[in-house]
């Protein structure tokens, strides 16, 4: 199962020079995360120490090595979106959630809030996305509105 | 029947960048079509009228909506899909355009004081289609530049003056020139579109909203410099700016405009997406280039340069996404005509992402040399929030400065901006009022530079990590005697001994803080105040007894029971009960709460 679509990911780069972060890529949108027993089939395939996609895998934000939540909640704190006060909407959703203290994800797995440094649309700031549906000018009294969007 | 006299040529421009699409634009799309339907009005035109455009740059009043009928234009403020079947039965149908929602004379000054050359474009034309770029004469300046020896090309933009819009502002021209001159094939060229900077988003409106000028812009450099090969380095939280380009490549791809023998000549150039993963140093030429090869993105030392041994060890020319915009307009329009525009050092124009605490927030673009005041006033209307005074303009993200309200008057160009510690970045400008705290703001960069530190090189990776704790201290309350001396020590170390530009710059805006602003840092230090009452450690909740006038407001919005209040009494407030959360200070209508 995890083999047939590793190899599909193979496939596609011909195993050319430099594809690391492309794999990892690929294998985060199949899997959801980075599966260590997929890292250790492609190390073996491609003849890549595994510490080679662990350093790499660790020095990118966008690489995750546990599961996520079903639903990604996005909160901008760029500097935009901080100085018109993002802080405390990410609080409040936090809240309303009831994700636990120094995690990110609640705990039925439901749903998993993130902080990113800027998404580049600081003149809506500021700005939220709940699984790719961008939310701008964003207050506290609007929180409810996002968690609609959580399914 | 509908008359369809006059409907001819009727085209409704709906901007879908990303603000637009925040906004509602998709629906205001849907609904457009929608109606015109059942109204035959689109049966009348017998085409697609309603087309996208990128992003025309007034991103606070979008949804923005162009309603052109026989070479009349009239643009539509805040629209939303209830607002259409009005506007397309009263000024489609009737002919008389609704008034009330169409921009106000705010659109006109925010638009009067710019110069636009890149963004003429991008509100003119369907990012989608190659069509339309090619009938506003895209491709022409790349069919010429292949017509010419690449040593003229070259000429032509080191004539222009044309500097790097990424930050530093190197010459392209002579860049090209050196990766030229470099021994070593393959060549590469690199279109750096890894637009980290919180506050900025020029790059990501220009591939939305014109990403074949990219892609041109780089077939002329790859004929310069004699590359076969191109990458974009994107960032992957660009989805739509990734998708438009992936369109725009195939269609190029199928024009012969990129591939084998490309506009029918011996060149062979094509150009493959690399998505970034989340890692701000990236943004550095070197690191860049490690990441494409599919490593950890850390820097390392120069020389040599890339230009020399970049990519693979070959020969590379990294750009960035502006800079690639204004090359096919520089061969269209001419050297001298680029040169015309800005100043003598400082040609062309600029885009900003005015953002922050400014009336009117949006991308803008203006000429070289242009002042603060201008921009701030003039293009971004002013404060937001009118009882509110100008404190300071950021630029450069956090590798820039803050520059105080002295400063208004100065020229905006690459050596102004570095003269008083800050920088041009790649256009952020993030505008702060009296309620903005410097300290904390400071604070706030020294977060992210020490986050995305990539722990290669002890100054930067030890460094920050220490500055941020001093200013965190100071922030809390817990600011000690000599602090400031420690920050700027530190900050004079960490600029001259880092690696590379991320550590280089990362104590730029608390060098630019304490420089313009030490009286706040004292405040917190010495007194125990902020004075923009931002840091909540700091805050001590007092009634003034003078100003109260008993109405009891702060007494039924304080959550902890902190507020001592009857009717016909002034209120207290129990300092041991309150949380300092602030509500009393919000409530309060006659300015009592200190």
């Amino acid at each position: 199962m995890i083999e047939k679509k590793c190899r599909e990911i193979l496939d596609r780069y011909h195993r050319e020079k430099g594809n690391i972060i492309s794999i990892l890529q690929d294998m985060q949108e199949s899997f959801g995360y980075i599966r260590e027993d997929a890292v250790n089939w492609f190390s073996e395939q491609l003849n890549i120490p595994a510490s080679n996609f662990y350093g790499v895998a660790t020095f990118y934000a966008q690489f995750y090595l546990k599961p996520r939540g079903k639903n990604i909640i996005t909160g901008c704190c760029g500097t935009a979106c901080h100085v018109k006060g993002s802080a405390p909407i990410i609080n409040s959703l936090r809240e309303h959630l009831a994700i636990p203290e120094g995690g990110d994800t609640s705990r039925d797995g439901k749903v998993t809030i993130e902080s990113v440094a800027c998404v580049g649309a600081c003149s809506i700031a500021p700005v939220f996305i709940v699984n790719k549906k961008v939310f701008g000018k964003m207050t506290l009294d609007r929180v409810p509105e996002m968690i609609k969007e959580i399914s | 029947m509908m008359n369809n006299n006059g409907l001819e040529g009727l085209v409704i421009k709906v901007c879908v960048g990303t603000g637009g699409l925040a906004a509602g634009s998709q629906e205001v799309i849907d609904e457009f079509n929608k109606t015109l339907a059942a109204r035959k009005v689109r049966a009348a035109v017998r085409k697609k009228c309603v087309s996208k455009t990128g992003c025309r740059g007034f991103c606070a009043k979008d949804v923005l909506v162009d309603v052109v009928r026989n070479g009349k234009s009239f643009t539509y403020q805040l629209v939303s899909p209830d607002k259409v079947s009005r506007i397309v039965d009263e000024h489609i149908i009737s002919g008389n355009p609704v008034e009330e929602w169409l921009v106000g004379p705010d659109y006109h000054t925010f638009h009067s004081k710019q110069t636009k050359i890149l963004l003429q474009q991008c509100g003119q034309i369907d990012p989608e289609d190659i069509r339309s770029y090619i009938d506003i004469g895209g491709y022409k300046a790349a069919k010429k530049a292949l017509s010419l020896d690449p040593f003229e090309v070259i000429e032509e933009v080191r004539a222009s003056g044309l500097r790097g819009r990424g930050g530093a502002g190197f010459l392209t021209g002579l860049k090209w020139e050196f990766c030229k001159m470099s021994g070593g094939t393959p060549k590469y060229i690199i279109c750096n579109a890894d637009e980290g900077d919180p506050g900025a988003f020029m790059d990501r409106s220009i591939i939305e909203g014109n990403p074949h000028s990219v892609i041109e812009g780089m077939i002329i450099g790859a004929h310069a410099i004699g590359a076969e090969k191109g990458y974009i380095y994107i960032r992957a939280e660009y989805p739509l700016a990734v998708d438009r380009l992936r369109t725009a490549l195939s269609q190029a791809r199928a024009k012969k405009f990129l591939g084998k023998k490309i506009f029918n000549s011996r060149m062979n150039f094509d150009i493959e997406i690399k998505l970034g993963a989340g890692a701000f140093v990236c943004g550095e030429s070197t690191a860049l280039m490690r990441s494409i090869e599919g490593k950890r993105g850390t820097p390392r030392p120069t020389p040599p340069r890339s230009v020399n041994k970049g990519l693979w060890g070959r020969p590379t020319a990294l750009n960035n996404v502006e800079t690639l915009a204004n090359i096919p307009i520089i061969m269209n329009r001419g050297a001298g005509w680029f040169a015309s525009i800005g100043t003598k050092k400082n040609t062309g124009t600029k885009l900003f992402a005015l953002t922050g605490k400014v009336k009117n927030t949006g991308l803008i673009e203006v000429p070289m040399g242009i002042s603060l005041k201008e921009i701030i006033y003039d293009i971004g209307g002013g404060m937001e929030d009118k009882n509110r005074r100008f404190k300071a303009v950021q630029t450069g993200g956090p590798s820039g400065g803050c520059i105080p309200a002295s400063y208004l008057n100065m020229p905006v160009d690459y050596e102004s901006l570095v003269n008083i510690g800050s920088m041009m970045g790649s256009g952020g400008m993030v505008v702060m009022d009296d309620t903005t705290c410097m300290v904390e703001m400071a604070r706030f960069f020294l977060t992210f530079t020490e986050n995305e530190s990539c722990g290669k090189c002890v100054p930067c990776r030890v460094g920050t990590k220490r500055m941020l704790e001093v200013l965190t201290r100071i922030t809390e309350g817990r600011g000690k005697e000599g602090d400031i001396d420690l920050l700027t020590e530190l900050g004079t170390d960490i600029r001259l001994s880092s690696l590379c530009g991320l550590g280089q710059s990362a104590p730029n805006p608390v060098l630019s803080t304490i420089n313009f602003f030490r009286e706040e840092y004292e405040a917190h230090i010495k007194d125990g105040i902020c004075p923009a009452r931002a840091c909540k450690s700091l805050r001590r909740y007092a009634v003034d007894a003078e100003l109260c006038r008993m109405c009891g407001k702060c007494f039924r919005v304080c959550p902890s029971g902190a507020v001592v209040w009857e009717k016909k009494q002034k209120a207290v407030i129990d300092k041991e009960k309150c949380i300092k959360c602030g509500a009393c200070y919000d409530a309060c209508p006659f300015g009592s709460i200190l």
